[in-house]
């Protein structure tokens, strides 16, 4: 059976982390990740990137935009409160 | 709804136009469009996949007045290159061909390092730099936390495809931190 080096797997990561691989695949890397730390480590850091990321600050819209955009909210034609949605 | 949202689309507007102002008067736009179109919507997405598809063609619209080059699948093919620099592999004649010649390091655990001024500003950089469509796509899915198949409804690209774009985009963001995480001057508390 074939065996993955190291530059093979770390293509292999973010299919890996979305499940997308074919089970043969799969297995060759959890076989692969068993034994090789350094691949454990560049897994645990596209992990950690993807979670720094969800971490960011979002960003705001500016006042006067917001202030406008209420305004068409509530001069809408037809609209009627519907169940305190806003 | 609209507070809670407008963050998100923000952050994306700006993938797709050139100023922060331009940005916000996507959103605006886009609004208005959700406003005028909502008895449209049929209900068989989610009303936000919705707002953000009107987002995306509101921003593309934009893009094109600005004149700046649209992401669009067709343009140009995605950089087909390993993510990571061959030269952190051993070559076909030393002794592990293909295996890691230094291992990465493991970085400081998340408990150690709060996400501070300045690795936000790290990773905003890093997000800057990503070619368009991996920066939308790497957007949408780590930064605002939308799954898969939402992202490939939103951009009306395949699972496969989105999969390459999010790969490539978190390989170069993952280098960008490994790289942050090893400069002698991190992990910062200070000037000290």
């Amino acid at each position: 059976m074939n065996q993955l080096d190291c530059d093979q797997l770390v293509e292999l990561v973010t299919e890996f982390l979305e499940g997308a691989l074919d089970a043969r695949t799969e297995r060759q890397v959890v076989d692969h990740l068993a034994l090789c730390d350094g691949c454990g480590t560049y897994l645990d850091q596209m992990r950690q990137t993807a979670r720094s990321l969800g971490e960011l600050p979002p960003d705001r819209l500016p006042e006067s935009a917001r202030a406008a955009l209420l305004d068409a909210f509530r001069a809408r034609p037809g609209a009627e409160p519907r169940g305190g949605v806003t | 709804m609209l507070d809670s949202w407008s963050g998100g689309m923000l952050r994306l507007a700006r993938s797709f136009v050139s100023t922060p102002d331009s940005a916000a008067e996507v959103v605006q736009d886009a609004w208005l469009a959700v406003l005028s179109n909502i008895d449209r919507f049929e209900g068989r997405a989610a009303l936000k996949t919705w707002v953000y598809r009107i987002l995306v063609n509101t921003a593309k619209r934009r893009a094109v007045q600005e004149s700046r080059t649209v992401p669009r699948s067709s343009l140009t093919p995605e950089p087909s290159g390993p993510t990571v620099d061959p030269d952190r592999f051993q070559s076909a004649d030393e002794p592990y061909p293909g295996h890691w010649r230094q291992m990465p390091l493991p970085w400081p655990s998340p408990e150690q390092r709060a996400l501070d001024e300045e690795l936000r500003s790290h990773l905003e950089r890093a997000l800057a730099a990503l070619p368009d469509r991996q920066r939308i796509v790497i957007t949408l899915r780590d930064v605002e936390g939308y799954p898969a198949d939402e992202v490939c409804s939103m951009l009306d690209i395949s699972a496969a495809n989105q999969r390459v774009l999010l790969h490539r985009a978190r390989g170069y963001v993952r280098a960008e931190l490994e790289a942050y995480f090893a400069s002698p001057g991190e992990p910062g508390e200070g000037a000290g």
